[in-house]
């Protein structure tokens, strides 16, 4: 453990250090105020399946939307060092083209919840398109040019349906948003544990990592080495676009119906807090997308920590808001700097005093 | 020994990760002394300057300031000991007026009245001699003049000791002059000047001593006279100068009969006027020119790195559309831009990112460069140019500039570049990388590559290219060779002597 802690801080501070310093704080706390807190038992859900469940599942399974949009967050945040606010709004659309779709149909079948699935996600994609061409070819700023889409969004997700909030009874769909008959993992865990296995992939085969970094770090110098940085960042937006309609598709089916209103709403600032909590600079440039994962943990752990204590819903925000100033003052360059330096004079100070010992 | 030391550094040492940045340095300013600092880069002058000026703590050693042991904990305390430095790049704000550039973020001018305090500038700026008003807005003067605002402003701060680094870089000939005035008019007031610069000649034009160093170590500190140029070199780059003047023997004849590589028919672009140019294979030619006259700008057309608005560009012969950068590097030409800070180096990520950038760029976003391969490209190019850095995956922004600049020409040569384009590539870089790179480019004409070499530096630029294109005012106004490749003739062309109708044989 000793040497463990020692290897972690060598180095100074890692990017991931910090989030997952503070995964092990929430561990601890609520361990010791209850220590039954993390159990885990198998039991039976209302359609009969043999499940796992406890508080640690819940919080897993929930953060899963955001974990989500957290990764594609990450890259919009690295290529164009400005954020997506318009994520919850989008998902909202992507729901209600993914409901309509499945409503079209006579049967309810495979088939269709992929046809459904692929316009879903098209729409979501061309929605992406259109916030990434604002701010690569007209050089808006991110947050204004995706103000464009918050503002307009879930009025645009009212219309697909006529307003209506139209519910679907599928076993299909409850497969995606709980459980799949014979496996008791939640399906939105496997979905983002999926997603993250498919941006490992892409980062692997392609050398969109690189790229997107060079135009984060350093626009005009990526420009010069023939990077064509508008691809790279309209085609940042259009993968969050993807992510949008998996988190808006996982959001749909765990009720079974859309509500354009309450839909993932307000889920984009907890993305982006999601990406600063994971040590990802939101000016742009380096990026970790596991920082970010895990930062997304971290917000729905302190939330169902917070209300587990019982405190009220209206007071939740408030306390969030005080264990994220912590964490991002922590975070800070400034912050890190210092620590960093003290834990160099006491390395050499411990090297010196090994060689004295060794001399006498 | 006739005057007091101002400012004694008594065996400094700083340790950076894995690196003795400065090992027991010393370091004696007089009294109305200039003092020049030298070295290569990576020697330790901006180490030494930082800790100086409290940027850097020191990890040993003991700085003295008339006598007296202080310790200088940061730029402020620095500041408060008398201490000023002006950077190479201007630190002050452009779009503010001379005298609030000159008064901005000191403590005892909050409740000053404007009129005062552009009184008071008016008299510091005619009592040093520069030409500015107070009123003007910074933006406005040359960049000389704003160097100088930047020194008047040291200076009023009741500065005993000052720093100029790289002052001279961005100043043509008589603005340097200028400067060197207020510099000596500086030193008979009594200020020490540490003067760090690349440029030997203003060294012996202005410096009473000089103190050099290298690798992180002290050479030694001798005045002026006991140090002529040849030797101030052998110093900084620690061997003897034999190479330096067998560089750079042009075989005119032979070149004629190489084949066109690049030739490109009234090229161009929204910041270049149109222009004829062809390179032929093996080819060193240069752009020269005074700063504005389009030399960059030209060659950037080339590249395509500007907006590109007509021409006929031929490569091998055959007709080409070279409008995007990514474009002419298929066509295997490489470009190492002018400003490295701002176009070159990625500076966060690591050197092998850097360096297998442009070639994975050219293979596309579905071929990545695996990690295994990006090493051994990497460690290649490393040892081929003698990169010093720590490790291959240290941030290229950590390393000095000539080790940085290294590191994008290994970018480029990773590519195999038929036609190589280098803007600058020796600016603000020591004499031993310079060399180095001089070196390089006439082995890459050997092999076959053409290059355009663009130097401020005549006489670097004398020695390695075999033909120079002469530009003024964004026009070619001539192009030299053979026995017509010598100072006096640049200059005569630059300036528009008899040589104005030799580009249209």
């Amino acid at each position: 453990m000793k040497t463990n802690s020692k290897k972690l801080f060598a180095g100074g501070l890692g990017q991931l250090t910090i989030p997952l310093i503070a995964i092990a704080l929430l561990v601890i706390f609520n361990l010791i105020r209850d220590p039954s807190f993390f159990s885990i038992n198998l039991s039976q859900n209302n359609d009969g399946n043999i499940v796992l469940a406890g508080n640690l599942i819940s919080i897993i399974n929930g953060a899963s939307e955001l974990a989500i949009l957290a990764m594609g967050m990450t890259l919009v945040t690295a290529a164009c060092g400005g954020q997506d606010i318009s994520v919850g709004a989008a998902a909202a659309i992507a729901g209600d083209v993914f409901i309509k779709v499945i409503k079209a149909g006579s049967v309810i079948n495979a088939g269709i919840v992929i046809l459904a699935f692929l316009s879903a996600c098209l729409v979501a994609m061309i929605f992406g398109a259109f916030n990434g061409i604002l701010v690569a070819v007209f050089r808006i700023q991110p947050m204004i040019a995706t103000l464009i889409l918050y503002t307009c969004g879930r009025s645009i997700a009212y219309w697909i349906n006529g307003g209506a909030t139209p519910n679907v009874k599928s076993s299909i769909l409850s497969g995606i948003g709980s459980f799949i008959p014979g496996i008791p993992i939640p399906t939105p865990v496997l979905i983002v544990a999926l997603m993250a296995i498919i941006f490992k992939l892409l980062f692997r085969f392609t050398s969109l990592e690189l790229l997107t970094q060079s135009v984060g770090i350093n626009e005009s110098a990526a420009k010069l080495n023939g990077i064509n940085t508008t691809f790279i960042k309209i085609l940042s937006f259009v993968i969050l676009g993807v992510c949008v309609c998996v988190a808006g598709i996982i959001g749909t089916s765990r009720l079974g119906l859309i509500n354009h209103e309450t839909l993932l709403l307000d889920v984009e600032m907890d993305a982006i807090l999601a990406v600063a909590i994971g040590g990802n600079s939101l000016g742009g440039g380096k990026f970790k997308i596991s920082g970010s994962i895990i930062g997304a943990y971290v917000i729905q752990m302190l939330t169902t920590t917070l209300y587990a204590m019982k405190v009220s819903s209206t007071d939740v925000k408030a306390y969030k808001a005080i264990v994220i100033i912590l964490l991002v003052v922590i975070g800070s360059p400034v912050v890190k700097k210092k620590f960093d330096k003290l834990v160099r004079q006491r390395i050499s100070l411990k090297k010196n005093d090994s060689k004295g010992a060794a001399q006498a | 020994m006739q005057t007091d030391p101002l400012l004694q550094m008594r065996h400094i040492v700083k340790i950076f990760p894995g690196v003795l940045a400065l090992n027991g340095v010393d370091f004696t300013l007089r009294k109305g002394e200039i003092h020049a600092l030298m070295g290569e880069n990576g020697a330790g002058k901006s180490t030494l300057i930082k800790v100086l000026t409290g940027v850097y703590s020191s990890d040993g050693g003991e700085i003295k300031v008339d006598g007296q042991v202080i310790s200088i904990k940061s730029p402020q305390d620095a500041q408060n000991h008398g201490i000023s430095t002006v950077y190479q790049e201007i630190t002050l704000c452009p779009n503010l007026t001379v005298a609030e550039n000159m008064f901005i973020g000191r403590e005892d001018s909050v409740w000053i009245k404007r009129k005062d305090y552009e009184k008071k500038a008016d008299e510091i700026l005619s009592n040093l001699g520069i030409p500015a008003r107070s009123t003007q807005e910074l933006g406005n003067c040359s960049l000389a003049v704003q160097q100088m605002v930047a020194i008047a402003r040291a200076v009023d701060m009741k500065c005993k000791v000052l720093i100029l680094d790289e002052p001279t870089s961005s100043l043509d000939d008589k603005e340097v002059n200028m400067l060197f005035d207020l510099m000596r008019d500086l030193k008979s007031k009594g200020v020490g000047i540490i003067f760090v610069t690349h440029f030997l000649e203003q060294v012996y034009e202005v410096s009473d001593r000089i103190t050099v160093l290298r690798n992180g170590e002290l050479v030694g500190e001798y005045t002026v006279e006991e140090l002529p140029q040849v030797e101030l070199v052998s110093k900084m780059i620690g061997k003897e100068l034999g190479e330096l003047s067998s560089m750079g023997e042009h075989e005119e004849a032979e070149e004629n009969k190489k084949e066109v590589f690049y030739e490109a028919e009234g090229l161009s672009s929204s910041d270049a006027l149109p222009f004829d140019f062809k390179i032929r294979k093996g080819e060193v030619n240069g752009f020269t020119g005074l700063l504005g006259s389009g030399r960059s700008e030209s060659v950037r057309a080339i590249f395509g790195a500007d907006k590109v608005t007509g021409g006929n560009v031929k490569i091998n012969g055959k007709k080409v559309s070279i409008t995007k950068p990514i474009e002419a590097m298929r066509n295997g030409i490489g470009y190492l831009a002018e400003d490295r800070k701002r176009d070159g180096i990625i500076a966060d990520l690591s050197v092998r990112e850097n360096i297998i950038l442009a070639l994975q760029v050219m293979n596309g976003i579905l071929r990545p460069i695996s990690r295994s391969e990006a090493e051994s490209y990497a460690d290649e190019y490393i040892k081929m140019l003698n990169i010093k850095t720590a490790s291959r995956e240290t941030p290229v922004g950590s390393l000095s500039g000539g080790n940085q600049q290294k590191v994008i020409l290994a970018r480029w040569l990773l590519t195999h570049p038929e036609y190589l384009i280098l803007d600058e590539p020796t600016r603000g870089i020591d004499v031993g990388t310079k060399l180095e790179i001089q070196k390089l480019v006439l082995k890459l004409a050997e092999d076959g590559v053409s290059v355009t070499f663009i130097s401020s530096e005549i006489e670097e630029m004398l020695r390695t290219c075999s033909r120079l294109v002469v530009m003024r005012d964004r026009h070619i106004v001539g192009e030299l060779k053979g026995k017509d490749l010598n100072q006096t003739k640049v200059m005569q062309t630059i300036a528009g002597g008899e040589s104005e109708n030799e580009d249209k044989q």
